[in-house]
């Protein structure tokens, strides 16, 4: 039957025994080294969590964004321009789910094209569609069946609903938070088989303590305690270090603006970070699985 | 007590105990003899649970040791006393400490001015050394020390190999003498040992039984 789960339980094995401390010698190098890796993968981990964090959030905020909004495109020979963008808009107003249509003037569709033709485009002397700006109401349109009254009414119009850009958007951002999670779960493993080693290491360095020790009546549950408590304290002050320079590095990172894209909008945001908080948590639970699996797998080799 | 049928002992394919028939009852005193590499601390340790019989049955307070689980084993060493040739410490922790281990491992409090404790280690002549650290003692107080750890607990049994093999006459008498008074109080004794002088100077303060392997057999009363 499984051990009923008590906090007493954790609350001891927090406190310890002062006792089986002192019967397992001081081991300096292991210490250092299982403190060192658990704040460097700590220190990582947060990384990793900020990184899927923001890929998530910033996943959920393009495909909000892109949703609700479409784009009306109407080319149309000159003198027929200003008569399919008149249809075109009062289609658009009798359109359920069309909360506003606006069309854009020369200066901002001038602005639209300044990126790839420079300043000062001649908008006048070149062929450019005109563009309507839709804002969907949150119940959404009937996009087939608003194509199909547009086709009747401004031929010249073509809707983009932006389907072909939120899909791929929407994906590349939903692929980094899976890497992002894909990296802690790997953090966490290769941690684990760090302390695994740290831990083997140290229970042979003591395999006369551990021998002695079952020769004067010591249960196995006695001896693993002393090793775990240890390695698991040890694990957690270091992931704690971690974690603390973590968030100090992602406190620190260049101030999110719209212009500078994802790479600055890298963080957390809001109860966002009490995220790291489960890091040390995490690595500490770690630690206590792969440390007594160690020392039960070294003691059933003795008798 | 300790109940040994039939027992054969192998280790790879070559039988080192074969056919071994004992009992030892409560309050009785035993030698094992016999040449070196006969097996005699073999059969110690199939005495203490620390090796299994490869055939026959070892039956330690009643229970085949072959159904005990590895918390059985620890509990059935609190009841019996070892003490080793090597003498085994915990470098680290001072000899008080050490002699006090069991009751540590049991989840006992101990102190190391603990008054029993002191008793016990006046009565094996360590009360001075008590802070010392196991490798800064001699070996003849290694040897009390490693007595004084077997018996902290009061056990019923004492199984010693070889107590008295790095220490000169004198001291090999007072460990006996210690040995001796733990059997009046009631403990089973067996002392592995080649030592014919010890036998006969022990068999003029105690009862004792010998036993001796030789050529994988163990013969009970043997003659010295």
């Amino acid at each position: 039957m499984a051990k009923r789960f008590e906090i007493s339980h954790v609350m001891d094995f927090i406190i310890g025994d002062a006792q089986a401390e002192r019967a397992v010698p001081p081991t300096g190098f292991t210490a250092r080294l299982t403190l060192f890796s658990a704040a460097v993968m700590a220190f990582l981990a947060v990384f990793a969590l900020a990184l899927s964090v923001s890929a998530g959030r910033l996943s959920e905020r393009w495909s909000a964004e892109l949703a609700q909004s479409a784009t009306l495109r109407i080319s149309a020979p000159q003198g027929q321009m200003q008569a399919q963008t008149d249809a075109a808009m009062s289609v658009l107003e009798t359109t359920p789910g069309i909360e506003s249509a606006r069309v854009l003037d020369a200066a901002e569709q001038r602005k639209l094209l300044e990126p790839w033709f420079g300043p000062d485009v001649p908008l006048d002397s070149l062929p450019v569609p005109q563009l309507i700006e839709i804002v969907e109401a949150d119940v959404g349109v009937d996009t087939e069946a608003l194509r199909v009254r547009l086709a009747g009414e401004a031929p010249g119009a073509v809707l983009d609903d932006h389907t072909r850009w939120r899909k791929p958007l929407a994906a590349a951002a939903s692929r980094l938070w899976f890497l992002g999670w894909l990296s802690i779960v790997l953090i966490f493993a290769v941690m684990g088989a760090m302390i695994t080693l740290a831990a083997n290491a140290a229970l042979s360095a003591n395999a006369k303590v551990i021998s002695v020790m079952r020769l004067v009546g010591a249960r196995d549950s006695y001896i693993v305690d002393a090793f775990v408590r240890r390695f698991t304290l040890r694990t957690l002050s270091g992931a704690a270090i971690g974690m603390v320079l973590g968030v100090v590095a992602v406190v620190m990172l260049p101030a999110a603006r719209g212009e500078a894209g994802f790479l600055s909008d890298l963080g957390f945001a809001g109860a966002g970070w009490l995220w790291p908080l489960i890091i040390p948590a995490l690595a500490a639970v770690v630690a206590f699985a792969a440390t007594r699996a160690a020392a039960r797998r070294t003691l059933k080799e003795l008798r | 007590m300790i109940e040994l049928e039939q027992v054969a002992y192998s280790y790879g394919e070559g039988e080192l105990l074969s056919d071994i028939s004992v009992s030892l009852t409560p309050g009785s005193f035993h030698f094992l003899t016999g040449p070196s590499g006969a097996g005699k601390t073999t059969f110690l340790k199939l005495c203490y649970g620390e090796l299994v019989p490869t055939s026959g049955q070892a039956r330690l307070f009643d229970r085949d040791v072959r159904s005990l689980t590895r918390d059985d084993i620890a509990d059935i060493r609190r009841r019996i006393g070892v003490v080793h040739q090597d003498c085994q410490f915990l470098d680290h922790l001072p000899i008080a400490d050490n002699i006090a281990l069991p009751l540590t491992v049991a989840g006992k409090s101990v102190h190391s001015q603990d008054g029993n404790l002191s008793e016990l280690m006046s009565w094996v002549g360590l009360r001075s050394r008590a802070a010392a650290l196991p490798p800064e003692l001699s070996g003849g107080e290694r040897q009390r020390a490693a007595l004084a750890r077997a018996v902290i607990m009061s056990p019923d049994v004492i199984l010693a190999d070889e107590p008295t093999g790095n220490l000169d006459w004198e001291m090999s008498q007072r460990l006996l003498t210690l040995l001796v008074e733990l059997n009046r109080m009631g403990k089973t004794v067996v002392i592995a040992t080649h030592d014919i002088g010890l036998i006969r100077a022990a068999k003029s303060q105690v009862q004792a039984r010998v036993l001796r392997i030789a050529n994988r057999h163990l013969t009970v009363g043997a003659d010295l």
